[in-house]
């Protein structure tokens, strides 16, 4: 392997591995097509399973048939939701979301209504998946349909039909609690509220006041892998998962809390992951193959159709939100208020509690307030997408503030300073924040090429907007595992998305002073490493990281002692410096790392080290995109010229894993802006699920997306790291209606901005004669 | 059930033969048949390129051909890109570049790129664009598997 070594700032002269560039040690398998994912699990005779799916938006299951089904040739398991034990409502912990078993069973396989098309009922397992859809096929399901409820208003109104006939509303004081039941029955399932200060003062002091709507629709995460998952219910009762998810431990709490058994009789090994962004967290194929494999006797795999991972699996909220913004000429924001209705899809728990805390986030507002409603609809129950909720309040927020600077006449980036967040200041739940970069990101766009360079031509135009996102902590877990040749064997519990392997493997380094390559980073199962939560909420760099180093802490120390042995001293006077073990009374007593490894069978046997991280002070992320564009009058395409993405990382552990998080997300943020949605039909169907139709941005959609990375050092991580996952995706959609806005004049606000609603808008202005 | 039907092919340089079912595709019977797994189910529609694979020199979603088709013909897949003397350039640039993050997609990119590359080596970044359009990315925002292309380019053709 090679390195490559850059140094960017004075700040990072005291690394030696962190900021560097070494390749990943899994790359190989991934040019190579070896490594394994989760379709790519191949076991002795292996069954095949496919799922019976609802064709109906709402609709009650009169009855099932599946005796059809069971008498083809090569079926061996049908299995529908009798087969599943009656459990209680008790929430887990899924880190972004709560999971409540109960629901994740209801979704894997509906039991008496189905709630959106596509909603799973059957499963059956034969030789061979021809054979299962078939089977599939023949499942007879008698329904009586119900009027589908599509739209977060239509939900919220009074005689709206009941997706739930026992949803109360909940009165919520506090994110990722259930609050209070008000006993009132409705689609709302949950109503949150922030209020700091007096807003009717605050507005009464401001000299301009904007207003406006916004509506997003829902979309998808988008991974290039379809859910995929293999198991094996072996007859002494343990039960073995082959799956690719976020996080291998959240899957197997899930799966044996739906299955009612013990979690140590689930093992759940992790393979490759084909992508995740959230979408990936909750369980939807394990326990349902876990099922069938106890029915046939035989290890079951099930894989989705890409069909199946539109309509079945989670896309983010689709929204309805108002905000209002007031200034005076000064540029002070006096007051904001915040009304957001997210769509959860057939069950509770959309994220507009984010929404509701982020959206305003990188503003010093003292009169605030803000009413978040969680509203059940026939749609897919939606799952975390990177940085969730967030991005839907940033495309409100950013772009009523973009319209409040135009109507103030300043600039908008010396508006967003003038009322730019610093440490201290308080969040809308009252919390201040600690460290955090704010101020230095929107000083660096004000410095960049990009934001100097003036924008020449016709229908082109320039947008900016600001992103936040809280980031994750949760706990992780991790062994180290000394060799005699002065390697070290890695074990964490997080599975590697995008480069956490060696994002990890770089920490232990750091603190050991060994190179990135002398790490073997293994991401273990659940029976070989500690508990580990998902890898999600930007959290496994910064958390995963933490245990890691603590293990190496671990590790020097015992090779201290075992150096301390040697020499007859205390290991209290023994220094560590560039990998060399030196005694203090003793400049000439000095041991390598290589040394004390080679050495430790004869000083008292393995050395081996074990720690897991639960972190308090989580770092939280600032960024922006700057983004230019063209638009076509004739047509209402937009196309993006030119993109720059800004954030504040803290430390970058390895800067193009670093910079491949802030492009990702970006684009994923420009497709929301453009072309992603889903388009659903009066009945509910998805009238656009194949890639062709949802149409993700392509190569040839992009320029090159240049960033600038942005280091103001987490106190709560002993090299600096702030998670860096997320919060790329949160300020692209409000950049682009930006830009759109500079470029041509009208103000978007929904999502998407296709060409056809760009086109509309165009003739309004015209009709407008403006 | 209906009768298998026998198919003679070239796999990775190999002389294969496989028998497969008429409605089974290219894909399966690479994956399932044969255990050449490193070629990718994206969409199974044709619309994601995680299954290219270089048929008689041209590059196909692999998903969208019969198993059966595949009878006398020449099949490159990823797991015969790298040869015994070490990683295609391509590959070693797709690391050294971080133009991956999850993966799934890579075999496809770097198949599909290794086609372009024979012809064109000298292919700019708007040509690699334009080429590498039927395979979708979701992790990196394509930047740095533009850039690994652009930079294997100049290694095939001797410019670096």
């Amino acid at each position: 392997m090679t390195t490559t070594v850059e140094r960017p700032t004075e700040s990072q002269r005291r690394f030696k591995v962190i900021g560097t560039r070494p390749i990943r040690h899994d790359g190989l398998g991934k040019v190579t097509g070896a490594d394994r994912y989760g379709a790519d699990v191949q076991l002795p005779g292996m069954l095949h399973a496919k799922m019976l799916r609802s064709p109906h938006a709402h609709a009650r299951i009169k009855k099932i048939d599946t005796s059809k089904a069971e008498a083809l040739p090569g079926v061996k398991a049908v299995v529908t939701s009798r087969d599943l034990p009656i459990i209680d409502d008790k929430p887990i912990d899924l880190a972004e979301t709560l999971g409540n078993p109960r629901v994740l069973a209801e979704n894997a396989l509906a039991s008496s209504k189905v709630l959106y098309k596509g909603h799973a009922i059957a499963a059956v397992a034969a030789t061979s998946p021809h054979i299962a859809e078939e089977a599939a096929e023949l499942i007879e399901v008698e329904y009586e349909v119900l009027q589908p409820v599509l739209d977060v208003r239509e939900a919220m109104k009074k005689d709206a039909p009941l997706i739930h006939e026992k949803l109360t509303t909940h009165e919520v004081q506090r994110r990722f609690t259930r609050g209070d039941d008000t006993g009132v029955i409705s689609n709302v399932a949950s109503h949150l509220q922030f209020k700091q200060g007096d807003v009717a003062d605050g507005f009464s002091r401001a000299d301009v006041v904007v207003e406006r709507e916004f509506t997003t629709v829902p979309v998808h995460q988008g991974y290039i892998e379809p859910q995929a998952s293999t198991a094996q219910w072996a007859p002494d009762g343990h039960l073995t998962i082959w799956t690719s998810s976020q996080g291998s431990f959240g899957i197997r709490d899930q799966t044996a809390a739906i299955l009612g058994i013990p979690q140590s009789m689930v093992k759940v090994v992790p393979m490759e992951i084909g992508g995740g962004f959230g979408g990936k967290i909750g369980t939807y194929l394990d326990p349902v193959a876990a099922l069938l494999s106890k029915k046939a006797g035989l290890p079951v795999k099930i894989v989705m159709t890409r069909k199946e991972v539109f309509e079945g699996t989670g896309p983010t909220s689709g929204s309805y939100m108002r905000c209002k913004i007031g200034a005076r000429r000064d540029g002070t924001i006096t007051a904001a208020e915040f009304y957001l209705a997210y769509g959860a899809g057939a069950f509770p728990g959309s994220p507009v509690g984010a929404g509701a805390m982020y959206g305003l986030a990188p503003y010093k507002i003292d009169n605030v307030l803000i009413d978040a409603y969680d509203v059940v609809l026939n749609n897919p129950k939606v799952a975390a997408y990177r940085a969730p909720g967030t991005p839907q309040a940033a495309f409100a927020v950013e772009s009523t503030l973009d319209e409040l600077a135009e109507k103030l006449g300043i600039e908008p980036m010396e508006f967003r300073l003038t009322n730019a967040v610093r440490e201290g200041d308080r969040q809308v739940n009252g919390i201040p924040f600690g460290s955090v970069g704010c101020v230095e990101v929107e000083e660096a766009i004000k410095n960049h090429p990009h934001y100097r360079t003036p924008l020449n031509g016709a229908n082109r135009g320039r947008g900016v907007a600001m992103g936040f996102w809280g980031n994750g902590g949760m706990q992780s877990s991790a062994t180290i595992n000394v060799n005699t040749d002065g390697t070290i064997s890695l074990i964490t519990g997080s599975v590697d998305i995008g480069g956490t392997r060696v994002a990890v493997a770089m920490q232990a380094a750091e603190v050991l002073g060994l190179a990135a390559e002398d790490v073997v980073p293994t991401v273990g199962d659940t029976n070989a490493v500690g508990w580990t939560g998902i890898t999600g909420g930007s959290r496994t760099a910064f958390s995963t990281g933490i245990a890691a180093i603590t293990a190496a802490e671990q590790i020097k120390r015992t090779m201290a002692e075992r150096a301390a042995l040697k020499w007859e001293t205390q290991p209290e006077d023994i220094e560590f410096e560039d990998g060399v073990f030196v005694s203090k009374m003793n400049r000439e007593d000095r041991l390598t790392f290589k040394e004390i490894a080679a050495s430790m069978m004869a000083t008292g046997g393995p050395i081996t080290a074990s720690a897991s991280s639960n972190p308090r002070q989580v770092g939280v992320s600032f960024a922006a995109t700057l983004v230019d564009v063209e638009v076509d009058r004739e047509t209402g395409k937009v196309q993006i010229l030119r993109a720059t993405a800004f954030q504040d990382v803290g430390m970058a552990v390895h800067p193009s894993y670093v910079e491949g998080q802030m492009q990702g997300g970006t684009v994923q943020g420009i497709g929301w802006a453009l072309n992603e949605e889903y388009f659903f039909t009066d009945d509910g169907t998805m009238a656009n699920s194949s890639f062709l139709d949802y149409r993700m941005p392509t190569s040839l959609d992009l320029p090159a997306i240049d960033t600038e990375i942005i280091e103001v050092p987490n106190p709560g991580h002993p090299f600096g790291v702030r998670g860096v996952g997320e919060v790329s995706i949160v300020a692209p959609m409000a950049a682009v209606a930006n830009a759109i806005h500079d470029a041509v004049g009208i103000r978007m606000t929904s999502l998407p901005m296709s060409p056809g609603e760009v086109l509309k808008a165009l003739d309004e202005q015209q009709r407008a004669g403006k | 059930m209906s009768l298998k039907i026998h198919v003679r092919t070239t796999v990775n340089g190999e002389e294969t033969e496989f028998l497969c079912e008429g409605r089974q595709s290219l894909l399966e019977a690479l994956r399932d048949i044969l255990g050449l797994t490193g070629t990718k189910e994206g969409c199974n529609d044709g619309n994601c390129g995680a299954c290219t694979i270089n048929l008689d020199g041209r590059i196909v979603d692999s998903c969208l051909v019969l198993a059966a088709e595949a009878e006398g013909k020449t099949i490159l897949t990823i797991e015969g890109v790298a040869s015994i003397d070490g990683l295609h350039p391509l590959q070693q640039s797709f690391l050294e570049q971080a133009a991956l993050q999850c993966g799934i997609c890579t075999p496809g990119f770097i198949v599909a790129a290794k086609a372009l590359l024979e012809q064109e080596p000298d292919a700019d970044e708007h040509r690699i664009r334009h080429w590498l359009a039927g395979n979708l990315c979701r992790c990196t925002g394509y930047d740095k598997i533009i850039r690994a292309v652009l930079d294997a380019g100049a290694v095939v053709r001797g410019a670096k």
